[in-house]
C-alpha cells in the first residue's frame, strides 16, 4: 500500500519513508515521482521499520549556525537500512560503525528528523557490512 | 594536443580589500607575463566561480573587466574539481579550434568577503538541501563520516592522516605564497580542535584569498610550455548518501582513464599533484589511485616518499592543506606548481625528476573527478 510522501519526515511528517520501483524494483531514499533506474512513473512509497546497522559515524564540533551552536557536540550517522537504502540521522554519540540502530523521527532543533539509538535486541542482528 | 604554456599564482591567505575580481586581475597578469603574451593574444576565456561574486555571468564580466574579447566564454561550476575540468575543457577546446589561446582563471576573498559562517553554509549546500543539509551537516562533517569508514574498512588511524598534513606543511615552508608555513608535527595535529570527529582543525584546509591562472596554448610556444597529454572525468553520485561506497569512489577509474588517453601507466609518473582538501581526501585519493597501498599513505608520508628528494614528489607547494584553498583556485595551486617543476623552475622546492605528472581534483564529496596528466616537452 503506498504512502503519503508528505508523511515522510523529510516534508514535516513523523515517518522514514522510501520508495520502490514497479518495474523493476529499485530501491531509493530521496523522494521523486519517478524511477530514476529505468524511468518509471510510478513508485510505491513505503513505510521503513526504521531498523539498520550504523555505517559512518562523525561527532560535529562545529557547527554551521547559531541553532546547532546550541547542542553541539552531535553525532551524524550514516545508517544502511534494512531495507536497502542509507540514511543520514543524528544519533546517540555512543554508537560505532557496525551496531545494531532503530530510527525515531525526533524533533531537534525544531523540525523532525531521523535519529538513532541502539536497536534493544543487537543480539539478533548481524551488520551485512562487517569486514 | 595543448600545452600550458604560462601559469600565474598569488599568495593564499589574506587579501584584505581584494575583491573576487581583483584576485582574477592579479592571477591573470602573472600568467600573461609568465607566458610572454599581452591581453590581446587571448582569444578564450574559462573561469570558474565565486561564492562571494555569485553571478550568472562571471566570464564574461571578468572579460569586460580585464579588456578581454574572446571567441569563446565560459564559466565552470564543479565544486573542487572546477579547477582541473577548466583545464580538461581548455585542452579540448583547443584541440577543436574553437580558440587558440584560452586564459583559465579561477579566484576569490573566500577568506575575508564573507564570515566564517557564511563560508561554511555556503560549502554545505553540496550536500542534499533536504535530506542532510537540514540535519546541520557540514563539509567537515560529510568528509568526517568518509574517514570514519575509511578507517574501520582499511586501518588507517588518525596518526596515518596527521603524517599527510604533517608533510604538506614541510613542503610549505619552503614556499613564501603559502598561507601557512610555521612547522607542525603529528602530536599538533592530534592536539588540534575537534571539528568533526575524526577530523580536527589541522586535517582540514584552510579558507583562503587568492587566484591562480594559466594560458592553455595549441602550441608550444613561449618560454615555458609543458604538454597535456590525458584528461579524463568521472562522476559519481552527487551526494554522500547515495555514494555506493566511501571507499571506491572512483578515483582509480579516473586516473587510469587520464593515463591511457596519454599512453602511459601508473609506473610512468614522477610528481603527482592530488587534491587535499581534508587529510582523508587525500588518504582516499592516494590510495585508490595506486600512488599508495590501502591504508599506507601516512606511512610513505613519513618515510618521505611525497618529499623533493622522494620517490613520488607530491604538492611541493603545500597543498590546500597548507598553501590554502580559495575555491576555484584551490585545485589550480598544486597545477601551478606542478608547472614550475616541470619547467625547472621550482628553486628550493624543485624536484629531481618531474617529466610526467599526474594531476586529480575532486569536487562535492567525492563526487566529482578529474585527472590530468602533463609531460615536460
Amino acid at each position: 500500500m503506498s504512502m503519503d510522501a508528505t508523511r515522510d519526515w523529510a516534508f514535516g511528517g513523523d515517518q522514514l519513508l522510501y520508495q520502490k520501483c514497479r518495474a523493476c524494483h529499485r530501491i531509493a531514499y530521496f523522494h521523486r515521482n519517478f524511477c530514476s533506474a529505468c524511468g518509471d512513473a510510478s513508485p510505491i512509497i513505503l513505510q521503513s521499520r526504521g531498523e539498520g546497522w550504523v555505517y559512518a559515524r562523525t561527532l560535529i564540533q562545529r557547527a554551521p549556525s547559531d541553532e546547532f551552536r546550541a547542542i553541539v557536540p552531535y553525532c551524524i550517522v550514516l545508517v544502511d537500512i534494512a531495507e536497502g537504502f542509507r540514511v543520514m540521522g543524528h544519533a546517540v554519540p555512543s554508537l560505532v560503525i557496525g551496531d545494531a540502530v532503530k530510527c525515531t523521527i525526533t524533533t531537534v532543533v525544531g523540525r523532525p528528523l531521523p535519529f538513532f539509538s541502539a536497536l534493544a535486541t543487537a543480539s539478533s542482528s548481524e551488520d551485512p557490512h562487517v569486514t | 594536443m595543448s600545452w600550458v604554456i604560462g601559469s600565474g599564482l598569488t599568495p593564499y591567505g589574506r587579501h584584505d580589500g581584494c575583491s573576487t575580481l581583483d584576485l582574477m586581475t592579479q592571477a591573470t597578469d602573472l600568467a600573461l607575463a609568465d607566458a610572454g603574451l599581452a591581453r590581446g593574444d587571448i582569444d578564450g576565456l574559462i573561469c570558474g566561480y565565486s561564492t562571494t561574486l555569485p553571478h550568472l555571468m562571471l566570464s564574461t564580466v571578468f572579460a569586460e573587466h580585464y579588456g578581454l574579447h574572446p571567441r569563446y566564454a565560459h564559466a565552470m561550476q564543479l565544486g573542487g574539481a572546477t579547477g582541473f575540468g577548466l583545464v580538461m575543457l581548455a585542452h579540448l577546446l583547443v584541440a577543436s579550434g574553437a580558440a587558440k589561446r584560452i586564459l583559465v582563471v579561477g579566484a576569490e576573498n573566500r577568506m575575508t568577503g564573507q564570515s566564517r559562517d557564511s563560508a561554511i553554509q555556503v560549502l554545505a549546500q553540496v550536500g542534499h538541501p533536504v535530506y542532510e543539509v537540514p540535519l546541520g551537516a557540514t563539509i567537515p562533517a560529510y568528509y568526517g563520516l568518509v574517514a570514519s569508514r575509511y578507517m574501520h574498512e582499511f586501518g588507517s588511524t588518525e596518526v596515518d592522516f596527521a603524517e599527510l598534513a604533517v608533510a604538506m606543511r614541510r613542503h610549505a615552508e619552503l614556499h613564501e605564497g603559502a598561507q601557512f608555513r610555521n612547522p607542525i608535527s603529528v602530536d599538533d595535529v592530534l592536539a588540534s580542535r575537534s571539528i568533526a570527529a575524526p577530523l580536527k582543525m589541522l586535517d582540514c584546509c584552510p579558507v583562503s584569498d587568492g587566484g591562480c591562472a594559466f594560458v592553455i596554448s595549441a602550441e608550444p610556444r613561449g618560454p615555458c610550455p609543458v604538454q597535456i597529454t590525458g584528461a579524463a572525468q568521472h562522476h559519481n553520485a552527487q551526494h554522500v548518501s547515495v555514494l555506493a561506497s566511501l571507499t571506491n569512489v572512483g578515483a582509480g577509474i579516473c586516473a587510469a582513464q587520464a593515463l591511457d588517453a596519454a599512453g602511459r601507466t601508473l609506473a610512468d609518473v614522477e610528481h603527482a599533484a592530488i587534491y587535499d582538501s581534508f587529510t582523508i581526501t587525500l588518504t582516499i585519493l592516494l590510495e585508490e589511485i595506486g600512488l599508495a597501498p590501502r591504508g599506507r599513505a601516512g606511512t610513505l608520508a613519513r618515510e618521505g616518499h611525497f618529499d623533493r628528494d622522494g620517490a613520488m614528489p607530491l604538492n611541493m607547494h603545500g597543498g590546500l592543506l597548507s598553501y590554502g584553498h580559495c575555491g576555484v583556485g584551490g585545485a589550480m595551486a598544486h597545477l601551478a606548481e606542478t608547472h614550475r617543476q616541470m619547467t625547472g623552475r621550482a628553486g628550493m622546492r624543485q624536484a629531481r625528476r618531474a617529466g610526467v605528472a599526474l594531476l586529480h581534483g575532486d569536487g562535492g564529496v567525492l563526487s566529482s573527478h578529474v585527472s590530468l596528466v602533463m609531460e615536460s616537452t
